[in-house]
């Protein structure tokens, strides 16, 4: 245990000093924050309660409009925000900023999370891949839908609120970055907090067998909501920091990003492993450093590189690094191995 | 919000005339659909990536001065051999497997494809113009193009051709041997990995055809393939596989669903009206399953 907080200072450590170590990095730390905590939340439906959904990125668009369109609405007309397109008509000033994007912020958070209840008993009794499509549908649904609605821009995109003229790109690059890490760890320690808990088992015995589960005398439809409602609570607020570090929000390209951020999130999950608490903390990293590190070559190619690596990853890694890392050393996660056993399985092979 | 619809009766039946010969096409895809999933087990989100990838077959053709008609006998046979190669490449390693899995492969090679098609063909909206001119009906108030009717008599004439030949052949028979149980076809001799392997390019032939015709009639374009696996999964999903009426009437069902929502909602919320339909019926569904599992206790 005391070695566990020692490296829990020590990530936090590093984490805080981060954009002062790597200044130029700033931005890519940021949304690798944001990537995280997707991943992070997207583990609590797909890997351990065994609702793989894609729909996840319906809390995080909604998120990511609210935000923005709070943190303009408060102080200004939002339509004529929108009309102007970004053009320098209203500014925030500092004061206005900061405000509205706390306020954007709690709100990008909350209503996600109020729309994941109510929905929640219609979309959570599907299951498997029914549950799996209809999230699909849903999250395409939005990106149609909200492309089409003129106050929030429709097709032209929505342009967040500049950052006020306090400290220039430097203290934009870090404002963002704290507020994503400190996204990031309010969602570990939540996470890492319900984990500990009988919830987590009781998400456990619904992913291993629901019906068992409820003939238990457990109300399997209570948790699997409280389940996605917290992921989209965190959902929602990478989302709305997501907003405001982009700057521009489009309907299908940047909120409803089912082509991109929705399988990402998957990916990561599934990457690092899913139904472990730092697999996807794992996966997220691995994945964020493949993409950046190898994008630029792909230019051009990179969905393709996606798509391939979609396939490789689903179809020859599905236990991802942490089930890899867990055959190879099953002492370390407190598993006990007969000796024997191992050697007739080695023979076996 | 534009009330046309109930002031003027001739955009009803413009509508439901367009909206059944749309449905056909997409009973095809559909068509296609529950084959695979009843013989594998498999949902196949690159469907839609398949018809787009057939419909681009015969513009091109188009392009060099072929009629693009005939793209419905070369597209098939092309994509017979395509989706030969992606069963041989990926979907093998997953028939076995979690639904998940299938759904997740092919969403990657569904991702692919429109990468590819978007490099090869170029991101613009395109049309294979058939020169067939138009019907006029009822007072010239419809107005039908020619290619859309031909598109759903050949559409008609692939799925009475393609019933007969699962019933009567004997790859057909195989084939539907392998659907009912995959572990007794093998005991007795039928080698299910060919069996998979042709069913998968039947699938894939049957997109080419719908895609071909789709080109002719409609537009394509390398993104538009995802609303085309949700249609044909809802029609599966309504119909219930192996349902082959049950198929073709939902598939007009929402093409003339559709074709309202484009007049009540407007254009740029018909593809979102598709995908929130998805979703009220799995959840109806959801709700008359729970119903018929409280009957049982």
């Amino acid at each position: 245990m005391n070695k566990n907080l020692i490296l829990y200072a020590a990530i936090l450590v590093f984490g805080i000093a981060a954009p002062f170590i790597f200044p130029a990095f700033k931005v890519q730390l940021s949304i690798l924050c944001v990537l995280i905590v997707l991943a992070l939340t997207w583990n609590i439906q797909g890997g351990e309660m065994g609702y793989n959904t894609f729909g996840n990125i319906l809390f995080y668009g909604l998120g990511m409009y609210l935000c923005a369109s709070v943190q303009v609405g408060m102080f200004f007309p939002l339509a004529e925000w929108t009309e102007s397109g970004g053009e320098k008509t209203f500014v925030h000033t500092p004061v206005q900023f900061f405000q509205g994007m706390a306020v954007g912020l709690v709100v990008a958070a909350v209503v996600p999370t109020i729309v994941a209840g109510l929905i929640g008993y219609a979309i959570l009794g599907l299951r498997g891949h029914y549950f799996a499509i209809c999230t699909l549908g849903l999250g395409v649904a939005a990106g149609e839908i909200s492309g089409g609605i003129e106050i929030i821009g429709a097709g032209q995109g929505f342009t967040t609120p500049p950052f006020p003229d306090v400290g220039g790109l430097e203290a934009r690059g870090e404002f963002f970055y704290l507020l994503s890490f400190g996204a990031l760890v309010l969602t570990f320690i939540a996470v890492r907090a319900i984990y500990s808990t009988r919830f987590k088992l009781i998400l456990n015995a619904i992913r291993d067998n629901e019906d068992k589960a409820e003939a238990m005398g457990i109300q399997t439809m209570k948790y699997k909501i409280i389940g996605w409602m917290i992921s989209a609570f965190f959902c929602g607020l990478a989302g709305g920091i997501m907003g405001g570090l982009v700057g521009y929000i489009d309907s299908t390209d940047v909120a409803f990003d089912g082509r991109e951020m929705g399988v990402f999130m998957v990916l990561m999950a599934i990457l690092g492993g899913k139904g472990t608490l730092w697999g996807p903390v794992i996966g997220a990293t691995v994945f964020h450093i493949f993409k950046e590190g190898f994008w630029t070559f792909f230019l051009g190619w990179q969905y393709v590189a996606l798509g391939v690596l979609i396939v490789v990853i689903v179809i020859y890694f599905p236990e991802g690094i942490m089930g890899w890392l867990r055959e190879k050393y099953p002492e370390r996660f407190g598993e006990v191995v007969d000796e024997a056993d191992r050697k007739a399985q080695v023979e076996l092979k | 919000m534009d009330f046309m619809v109930f002031q003027y009766p001739m955009i009803t039946v413009q509508a439901c005339l367009d909206g059944i010969l749309l449905g056909v096409l997409f009973a095809l895809i559909a068509y296609g659909m529950a084959l695979q999933w009843g013989v594998m087990n498999i949902i196949n989100i690159a469907q839609g990536d398949l018809v787009i990838l057939g419909g681009y077959i015969a513009y091109f053709m188009y392009l060099y001065g072929i009629h693009p008609a005939w793209g419905v006998i070369v597209a098939p046979i092309i994509m017979f051999f395509v989706g030969v190669g992606i069963y041989k490449l990926v979907i093998n390693k997953v028939v076995d497997r979690d639904l998940f899995i299938s759904i997740l492969a092919t969403f990657g090679i569904s991702i692919l494809f429109m990468q590819l098609m978007n490099f090869a063909f170029g991101a613009d909206v395109v049309l294979a113009n058939s020169g067939y001119g138009t019907t006029f009906l009822f007072d010239n108030n419809v107005v039908l193009p020619n290619s859309k009717i031909f598109s759903a008599v050949v559409s008609i004439v692939f799925a009475i051709c393609l019933v007969i030949y699962m019933k009567k052949s004997k790859l057909g028979r195989a084939i539907r041997a392998t659907a009912q149980n995959a572990r007794a076809a093998k005991i007795l001799g039928v080698d299910t990995e060919k069996v998979y392997a042709a069913t998968f390019g039947i699938n894939a032939a049957l997109c080419g055809v719908a895609g071909a015709l789709i080109s002719i009639t409609f537009t394509i374009h390398p993104y538009m393939g995802l609303p085309y696996t949700i249609r044909s999964f809802m029609i599966v999903i309504v119909a219930g596989l192996g349902n082959l009426p049950g198929v073709a009437m939902s598939g007009m069902g929402l093409g003339v669903f559709e074709e309202f929502a484009d007049y009540i909602l407007g254009t740029e919320f018909r593809i979102g009206a598709v995908f929130l339909l998805l979703v009220l019926i799995l959840v109806y569904r959801r709700f008359k399953l729970s119903r018929k599992r409280e009957y049982l206790k």
